[in-house]
């Protein structure tokens, strides 16, 4: 298992570099910064203090180490717009958005696997094909469109739930989290709810699709044969089978919640990481950029590698054959 | 004498694919839904494509604009007397004929960007599997770590150091979708390369490239289509999303997002129609795209039906 | 009834099993009468079985025979009402100790199943739960029919996993399936299947998917444990020799219908129906070193290409244009425990009754 866990991350690090020298290389390719941040009116020599200032007179290569050996100490710039380190910019902002995107991974599963394990029980049935009906209508509604009919059916019309931003935290156990206040939920429901269609559209498929195939196997066959409860059978015996490949495609999409996060946060002003991605690309704030990127695939990294985990702890062919206890 | 012997087989083997695409085309039609997508989507494409014939202003011709009927809710009529069904943006600009114009760029946007990289995606896909060696485990490295990066980021990221265009949106988009199809490809391919009747067209003495024109691509066309359907409804879906975050098309074309864009401020206001209603239109583009891939994928697939 | 163990490798026909049987007919503890399924399919519904009947004895051991497509496996899911679509119950009836289990509402019926009436089924490596552990599924087949604490159940599942030959069943309960060999794994699902001294136990192609060798030993282990709780058995085989040496009685079926029934030994030694007789003498150890291995001409018929009549008439050497009616069931013998579907048997049946 250790071997297992040690392999996993030298993969992990493989991958941080090489996205970071295509993040660099992106980013650089993106316009001037010094003409945004310089006022309208500035002289060449003010243009060329402003460039001096932050390093951008240096050879390509130049920057690119600077880069790497001040990103190995978690040094990623500083952001041209606010003058702080960008790292702190996104980090500040990376609780908002992490609860946004745990929040809608939550309502995904509750949601999502439970009308896609009813749609497998019953897939000739006019609730199963109504179900997957729907998802097909979840996939095809742009997720930034849905946000806005959220906001207008849910904020303006029936003044429900408020517009956007972010709602006061609440404490629960030390830790501090809007997930843990009333505000906090009320304002977090619609972006949540926004985020986690698409999820709930693609978990009703994976669920569906996983439910029919263990329903048809000799082990659910047997059960019946012991006597047990279709309650049992299908909560238990399915349920715990289906996992696996729902914590699989929810360990891939985690990072894509993330990601996403992107077009709810500016749907909604709401104040995570994404929004501050949207803000500093029209800014050309390349730090915070850059910045952004880095913390999304360490996120990304992170994630994968816990989904592994999960998957070994639910599947207990996996976690013997890890070299765990043996028989 | 060899091709004499060898022309009736082969027009039976045309024939029967015949005989097979329309039986095919025939089992597609059986399901009301497909049907009604299918129609949907051609009767979009016409009015998007002549998109002039059925609007009543082209609305970013400045000078057939006035300020005056700004802002007006739908049926409200303009100065001139015209009744606004969808009504009109600050501008004064008629949403319906805005939307038609939206949707030809959207359309285009989303079927030019799969077309490339649907091209591009099945060149590497066949070089990949026909080459071998560590050119393949290459690309397929590269198509993993592409896959697995959120398309939306890496459009975002990209459009970010393109700059704002149509043709920036579309290459931005081509970079984001040839893996699927360099995927899909080289798995047909791989099973194709086996089977028996390309051992038979080896042994004819046929060149890779005609064995691979005209025998393995035919073959590897279902996973193909299915996969470019959906990718078209995602790439549309996309495009739409890039403009709203102000990373897509640039403001004189403005497509389907981008009007929605446009109404996000009044929406919450109350005045809800600048951005209902392109989204409307673009949400029935996508989901009847989507249901004709889905039915594409049970009539291809039999397998993967049940 | 006495408890010789038995051997499976033993050639077949053989006298010794008849001192297996008990003539005077005991009361029936499984009545089944004109049991058929159909299955739906494009070309129409498909008959997989066809007007199945036949009695069990309390304790009494009957084998079902039959190549793979007769129906047998269907029979035995039908009994336990576990057919599920696209197949259909066509009609019949099961009578389990008096108690008509077709038409049943669902919730009686689940109370019967694993009680009352209990299934091994073919493939051990996939009759439990992969993801679950073994002590899981044992107390929860144990609670779903008596209100046990859990550790009550537990010392059960002890004691059952001791008696089918698991050593040390208090560790290897936390175990997962996996963990298990193919022979182990199947004495675990014989093992649930009997955790409530059920009236009948149902043995799909129980030991088929195992080595001849465990073959045996779980052969003569279930038989004792069934004799002891007085369980009676339905073993549903395509192998003759498997039943030679298990069954009290053999039903044979073809193509969905019982062709024909009757004591092992006489079925055995004096086979009735072409087919029983065909199926004998394709046992390679009955064969005479040196000549050719005896075979029934032709293969299964697919149900969907199933002729009116008797099905086994296409491959038959005695078949007539009376065949092309579905023959009758005749019963003869003392207490008419021999029956047959045949217009031409082999042997002289004697007066039909």
């Amino acid at each position: 298992m250790h071997a297992y866990v040690i392999r996993r991350l030298g993969q992990s690090v493989f991958v941080l570099i090489a996205i970071a020298l295509l993040v660099f290389v992106a980013i650089y390719a993106i316009g001037d910064p010094v003409s945004t941040l310089a006022p309208q009116d500035a002289t060449t020599a003010e243009l060329e203090g402003v460039r001096q200032r932050l390093g951008l007179d240096r050879p390509i290569y130049v920057q690119f180490f600077l880069f790497l050996s001040n990103a190995a100490q978690g040094d990623l710039g500083r952001s041209f717009v606010y003058g702080e380190p960008a790292l702190k910019l996104v980090l500040e902002r990376f609780p908002a958005t992490l609860e946004l995107a745990l929040l809608a991974a939550f309502l995904a599963v509750t949601i999502g696997v439970p009308l896609g394990v009813y749609a497998g029980l019953r897939p000739d049935s006019l609730g199963g094909r109504g179900i997957m009906v729907g998802s097909i209508f979840g996939f095809s509604l742009p997720s930034f469109w849905q946000g806005l009919m959220l906001i207008l059916i849910f904020a303006i019309v029936l003044r429900w739930v408020p517009a956007g931003g972010r709602g006061d935290p609440g404490m629960l156990l030390g830790l501090q989290s809007a997930l843990f206040s009333l505000d906090g939920l009320r304002h977090l429901l619609l972006p949540a709810v926004n985020l986690s269609l698409f999820k709930v559209a693609l978990l009703i498929r994976v669920a569906r699709a996983a439910t029919r195939e263990v329903a048809l196997q000799d082990y659910i066959v047997f059960a019946r044969a012991k006597g047990l409860s279709r309650t049992r059978i299908v909560w238990v015996h399915i349920l715990k089978n289906i996992m696996i490949p729902v914590i699989t495609v929810l360990g891939l999409e985690l990072g894509s919640l993330i990601a996403f996060a992107i077009v709810t946060e500016t749907v909604f002003a709401y104040p995570g990481m994404g929004k501050l991605l949207i803000d500093s690309i029209s800014q050309l704030d390349r730090p915070v950029i850059v910045a952004y990127l880095m913390v999304t695939v360490v996120v990304f990294v992170l994630i994968n590698l816990l989904a592994d985990l999960a998957y070994a702890a639910i599947d207990p062919r996996v976690r013997l054959a890890g070299g765990g206890k043996s028989a | 004498m060899s091709t004499v012997d060898q022309l009736p087989t082969e027009t039976a083997g045309v024939e029967e694919g015949e005989s097979m695409l329309r039986r095919q085309v025939r089992e597609y039609f059986r399901s009301p839904l497909a049907t009604a997508a299918t129609i949907t989507v051609a009767t979009l494409i016409l009015m998007a494509f002549f998109a002039p014939l059925f609007v009543p202003q082209n609305p970013y011709d400045l000078s057939q604009l006035d300020i005056m009927d700004g802002l007006l809710p739908p049926g409200e009529s303009t100065y001139s007397g015209r009744v606004l069904w969808l009504g009109s943006d600050e501008q004064g600009r008629d949403i319906y004929s805005a939307i038609l114009f939206g949707l030809r760029t959207s359309l285009t946007v989303g079927f030019l960007a799969t077309a490339i990289a649907c091209m591009l995606g099945t060149i590497i896909g066949v070089i990949s599997a026909y080459v071998g060696g560590w050119v393949d485990s290459f690309v397929m490295r590269v198509v993993d770590l592409q896959l697995s990066l959120p398309s939306i980021l890496v459009a975002l990221v990209l459009l970010a150091a393109f700059g704002r265009g149509i043709d920036k949106v579309i290459a931005a988009l081509v970079i984001v979708q040839w893996a699927y199809y360099a995927r899909t490809v080289r798995a047909a391919a791989l099973v194709e390369r086996g089977a028996e009747y390309v051992e038979a067209a080896r042994c004819l003495m046929l060149s890779n490239t005609q064995i691979v024109f005209r025998h393995v691509l035919p073959n590897c066309m279902p996973p193909i289509i299915v996969v470019a359907t959906a990718q078209i409804a995602h790439a549309i879906a996309l495009e739409a999303t890039l403009s709203f975050l102000g990373a897509g098309v640039p403001v004189t074309q403005p497509s389907l997002g981008m009007l929605i864009a446009s109404g996000y401020n009044y929406l919450l206001s109350g005045q809800y129609w600048i951005s209902t209603y392109p989204g409307v239109v673009l949400v029935i583009t996508v989901g009847a795209i989507n249901l004709m891939g889905d039915r594409l994928r049970d009539v291809l697939n039999p397998r993967l039906a049940n | 009834m006495t408890t010789s163990a038995p051997s499976v490798a033993r050639v077949l026909p053989s006298q010794e099993t008849s001192s297996h049987h008990t003539a005077p007919l005991r009361n029936a503890v499984l009545k089944v009468r004109d049991l058929s399924v159909a299955f739906a399919s494009r070309g129409g519904a498909l008959t997989a079985v066809d007007g199945v009947s036949f009695n069990l004895a309390a304790g009494e051991v009957m084998g079902i025979v039959g190549e793979s497509g007769s129906g047998k496996s269907v029979t035995g899911l039908a009994l336990m009402g576990l057919i599920g679509w696209p197949g259909r119950l066509t009609g019949g009836s099961v009578m389990l100790e008096g108690e008509e289990l077709i038409g049943m509402p669902e919730s009686e019926l689940r109370r019967i199943r694993g009680r009352r009436m209990a299934m091994i089924l073919q493939d051990p490596t996939s009759t439990l739960n992969p993801v679950l552990r073994i002590d899981t599924q044992m107390i929860e087949a144990i609670r779903a029919h008596d209100t046990v604490s859990e550790r009550a159940a537990r010392e059960r599942v002890c004691e059952m996993l001791s008696r089918v030959g698991i050593p040390s069943p208090r560790e290897r309960m936390l175990n997962y399936p996996h963990q298990f060999s193919g022979g182990m794994r199947q004495r675990i699902a014989i093992a649930i299947a009997l955790l409530h001294r059920p009236a009948v136990l149902i043995a799909d192609e129980a030991t088929t998917a195992l080595d001849v060798s465990i073959q045996a030993q779980i052969l003569a282990e279930v038989q004792s444990l069934a004799e002891e709780a007085g369980t009676a058995m339905i073993w549903i085989t395509h192998d003759l020799s498997v039943v030679a040496g298990l069954a009290d009685r053999i039903a044979v079926m073809y193509a969905g219908r019982l062709v024909e029934t009757g004591r092992v030994d006489q079925l055995l030694e004096a086979p009735a129906h072409p087919y029983t007789a065909g199926l004998i003498a394709c046992v390679p150890s009955h064969n005479i070193p040196g000549t050719e291995v005896a075979q029934i001409p032709g293969s299964t018929p697919s149900l969907a290409r199933l002729k009116a009549g008797c099905a086994f008439a296409p491959r038959c050497r005695r078949s007539t244009a009376v065949c092309g009616q579905v023959p009758p069931l005749v019963s003869w013998g003392e207490a008419s425990e021999r029956s047959i579907r045949c217009f031409h048997p082999v042997i002289d049946i004697g007066a039909r009754s």
